[in-house]
């Protein structure tokens, strides 16, 4: 207690003489706020546009958008950078580092503490509740400011479905009506007529949170760091063991990890991918046919099946300087006006419409549906209408994951699918190995993060 | 009896090695320190939480499947690269050696992809072996040889073996062309004399004389296929399909900076540096001596 106190008198005292020190900060100069992101062009753009928006809207603050590298190389840069005490005041953190950076409490602002603090106001009760989910406390607080959320779908071409006598206006609801359209397609001339990108995300993450049984226990690890995976059950065994056989068939084919599989429909290798819902910009670009959008499919002898599906993407945490904390009132109420700009309707709507990521708010959604933006990009309404089914009501299940080390699980996770495609296990070892393998993983970290 | 020569006074020669000194404080001891003391602790990612765990890590990881793995492939690799980047490079120096039109042509393009980055090494080699975009990997595809590195483990690694060993061919090669001529001529025209049809010669002269340049050259490719790979495996493969291709290097990487776990990839990479100076000091002990000068 005693400590605690001294070491904020020690950053007041080091904000009052950085103050005192900085008399141009009083007179006007913009105080800069650093902001790190991992997207690249052309969305990298978009995003710096957005805070170049904010930096015209007022003189008090500057937002420094730069790029880092990807989502995990801005990771490290941003951890790598708070050790060296010059961490960001603000970075963008893929949803699966959301677990790591929660454990890190003395290295992050929480978001509901950040609007606490300085008096900022945004209202998270419209936020989409898939989103608002996956990136709060248990009990609702905030804990880091969404910003561009996903999640995926399927794309086919309509083009080879016309070519293999299947309506292109109906893409099959079911995982056996997929498995019938593929042989359709391959009887056609199709070679391999499936894929799928981010195969873990894909196949484990969205399919549990689909047919709602458990990623993890403890609720997918929102209560607490001792949760186990559970993914070995029966029916995510079905699934990917029915992967496993429709490869062997040729009728599904492994595009590789994370988003490599992504060229494989627009090159028109593919007939039927499963992939982000930002895939849509580079399909649009890229693909000399008609295609379609539609939602994952699923079992339908699955009890709870369909629910809604989870996001990917990533969020924006405000951090500390350094393991001694180290900023002044001045920079967390920049950090929290940033937010709040990003979350304005108008602002938020049009990255919704530029990028394809999903809108922020509800609200935002039908204020966007009602200005016929979805006549014009048939489509572009189908990533939140699945975010939406079963009612719009999350379980345990379909709020999101939360667990440590999740980078790596998803790497195990893809490394096991890859012995089983080439024919070293089946669906029963890959799941075994991978809950082993990433239990050993969820035991490190919570030991490493234990105070 | 050898007469030494001893300066007088520790000022100057102390001054003189101070940059060298320096240097390798800074850029080795103070690293290798810093390894050595986090392979033995466990931390988190941002350094908030850290205790003392002794040699826990050493022991998780030589009890680690996946790292007896990652060993295995590493010998497997480093052997592969070492003979196939040797071999080829002693082909193409002796017939570059030849009195051929043009030899100097051919000298200059061979030792060109040295000065290739690895990085950019793998791309060239992605844009041949893929199997949609690649022009050797779609001939494949095409004549019903199923060709596909990116789920096939055994594909994987041909391919990166291959690109890394064409990597420092060229390297090789300028160190046995100067080898070579560096042979005498009369000896070899003594042979030819003799009756030594060039086969023979090359066998019986020109291998023993190069010997004391392959075993620098083995030395230097074993080391280079341990640590200098990473880009070649980083671009075309990030260690996979299933792990098939990660090399010890390359899994330090993986731990350490995709993972974040500190400790293990302290571990891994102080057991590596361990090795290194395990192979040098054989190198200079042991295999030295029975080269032939």
């Amino acid at each position: 207690m005693l400590r605690r106190t001294l070491a904020k008198g020690a950053i007041g005292l080091t904000t009052a003489a950085m103050v005192a020190g900085r008399p141009a900060a009083a007179q006007g100069a913009p105080v800069e706020i650093q902001f790190w992101h991992g997207l690249t062009q052309p969305l990298g753009g978009m995003l710096e546009q957005v805070a170049a928006g904010f930096n015209e809207s007022q003189q008090r603050y500057r937002v420094n958008a730069s790029y880092r590298g990807g989502y995990s190389e801005t990771m490290v840069a941003a951890i790598a950078a708070f050790r060296a005490n010059n961490a960001p005041h603000i970075v963008q953190m893929f949803e699966v580092g959301t677990a790591t950076m929660m454990a890190a409490s003395r290295a992050t602002k929480p978001v509901w503490e950040l609007l606490q603090q300085t008096g900022v106001k945004i209202d998270f009760e419209d936020v989409l509740a898939g989103v608002r989910g996956y990136y709060s406390l248990p009990d609702g607080r905030m804990a880091s400011m969404p910003f561009n959320s996903s999640t995926s779908v399927s794309f086919y071409n309509k083009d080879a479905f016309r070519k293999a006598g299947l309506d292109p206006e109906a893409f099959p609801r079911t995982w056996p009506a997929v498995a019938e359209a593929a042989r359709k397609l391959k009887a056609a001339g199709i070679a391999t007529p499936m894929t799928t990108s981010w195969p873990t995300w894909l196949m484990v993450e969205q399919f549990s949170a689909i047919h709602d049984i458990p990623l993890a226990t403890k609720g997918n690890g929102f209560g607490g760091l001792d949760a186990e995976l559970a993914i070995n059950n029966p029916v995510l065994a079905r699934h990917l063991q029915n992967l496993i056989d429709w490869h062997k068939e040729g009728l599904f084919r492994y595009g590789g990890r994370d988003n490599a599989a992504d060229g494989l429909l627009p090159a028109g290798e593919c007939a039927i991918t499963f992939a982000s819902s930002g895939t849509r910009a580079r399909i649009l670009r890229e693909a000399k046919f008609d295609w379609g959008t539609a939602m994952l499919p699923y079992y339908d002898d699955v009890p709870k099946a369909p629910l809604n599906s989870i996001i990917g993407g990533a969020s924006l945490w405000a951090m500390n300087k350094g393991p001694s904390g180290g900023r002044s009132e001045e920079e967390w109420k920049g950090v929290a006006e940033f937010f709040a700009w990003l979350a304005k309707p108008d602002v938020a709507a049009k990255w919704h419409m530029d990028t394809g990521y999903l809108p922020l708010t509800r609200s935002g959604y039908e204020q966007v549906k009602a200005s016929g933006f979805y006549k014009q990009n048939v489509g572009a309404d189908v990533p939140i209408e699945q975010m939406l089914r079963g009612g719009g009501v999350l379980t345990e299940n379909s709020r999101g994951v939360r667990l440590g080390g999740f980078p790596e699980i998803r790497n195990i996770i893809q490394e096991e699918m890859e012995r089983a495609f080439q024919g070293q296990q089946d669906a029963k070892a890959l799941l075994e190995n991978a809950t082993r393998r990433g239990n050993v993983v969820l035991r490190n970290f919570e030991r490493a993060n234990r105070a | 009896m050898r007469k030494a020569v001893i300066f007088k006074g520790k000022l100057l020669p102390l001054l003189l090695m101070l940059p060298q000194l320096v240097i390798t404080g800074i850029f080795f001891f103070w690293p290798a320190g810093q390894a050595i003391w986090s392979s033995l602790l466990r931390e988190d990612a941002f350094g908030l939480n850290r205790s003392f765990v002794g040699l826990e890590n050493f022991a998780e990881v030589v009890a680690d499947p996946t790292w007896r793995d990652a060993a295995a492939n590493t010998a497997l690799f480093s052997f592969s690269v070492a003979v196939l980047a040797l071999a080829a490079a002693l082909l193409l120096a002796v017939q570059a050696d030849k009195a051929i039109r043009g030899s100097g042509a051919y000298k200059t393009l061979l030792i060109w992809p040295y000065a290739v980055a690895p990085a950019i090494a793998a791309v060239l080699w992605l844009f041949l072996f893929h199997p949609q975009i690649g022009l050797i990997g779609r001939a494949l595809n095409a004549a019903q040889l199923a060709w596909d590195y990116r789920l096939n483990g055994g594909q994987a690694m041909t391919l990166v073996i291959i690109a890394s060993a064409w990597k420092q061919v060229s390297y090789n090669f300028i160190f046995f062309l100067a080898g070579l001529q560096s042979i005498p001529r009369a000896v070899l025209e003594a042979a030819s004399i003799d009756g030594a049809r060039p086969m023979r010669r090359f066998w019986t002269i020109i291998f023993p004389l190069l010997s004391p340049t392959s075993f620098f050259l083995l030395t230097v490719n074993l080391v280079y296929a341990f640590f200098d790979t990473f880009g070649v495996i980083h671009a075309l493969t990030q260690g996979g399909p299933a792990k098939a291709t990660e090399t010890l290097i390359y899994k330090v990487y993986v731990d350490g900076v995709e993972n974040l776990n500190l400790g293990a990839s302290a571990a891994q990479s102080v057991i590596l540096m361990a090795i290194v100076i395990a192979v040098t000091a054989a190198q200079f002990r042991l295999i030295e001596r029975k080269v032939h000068y």
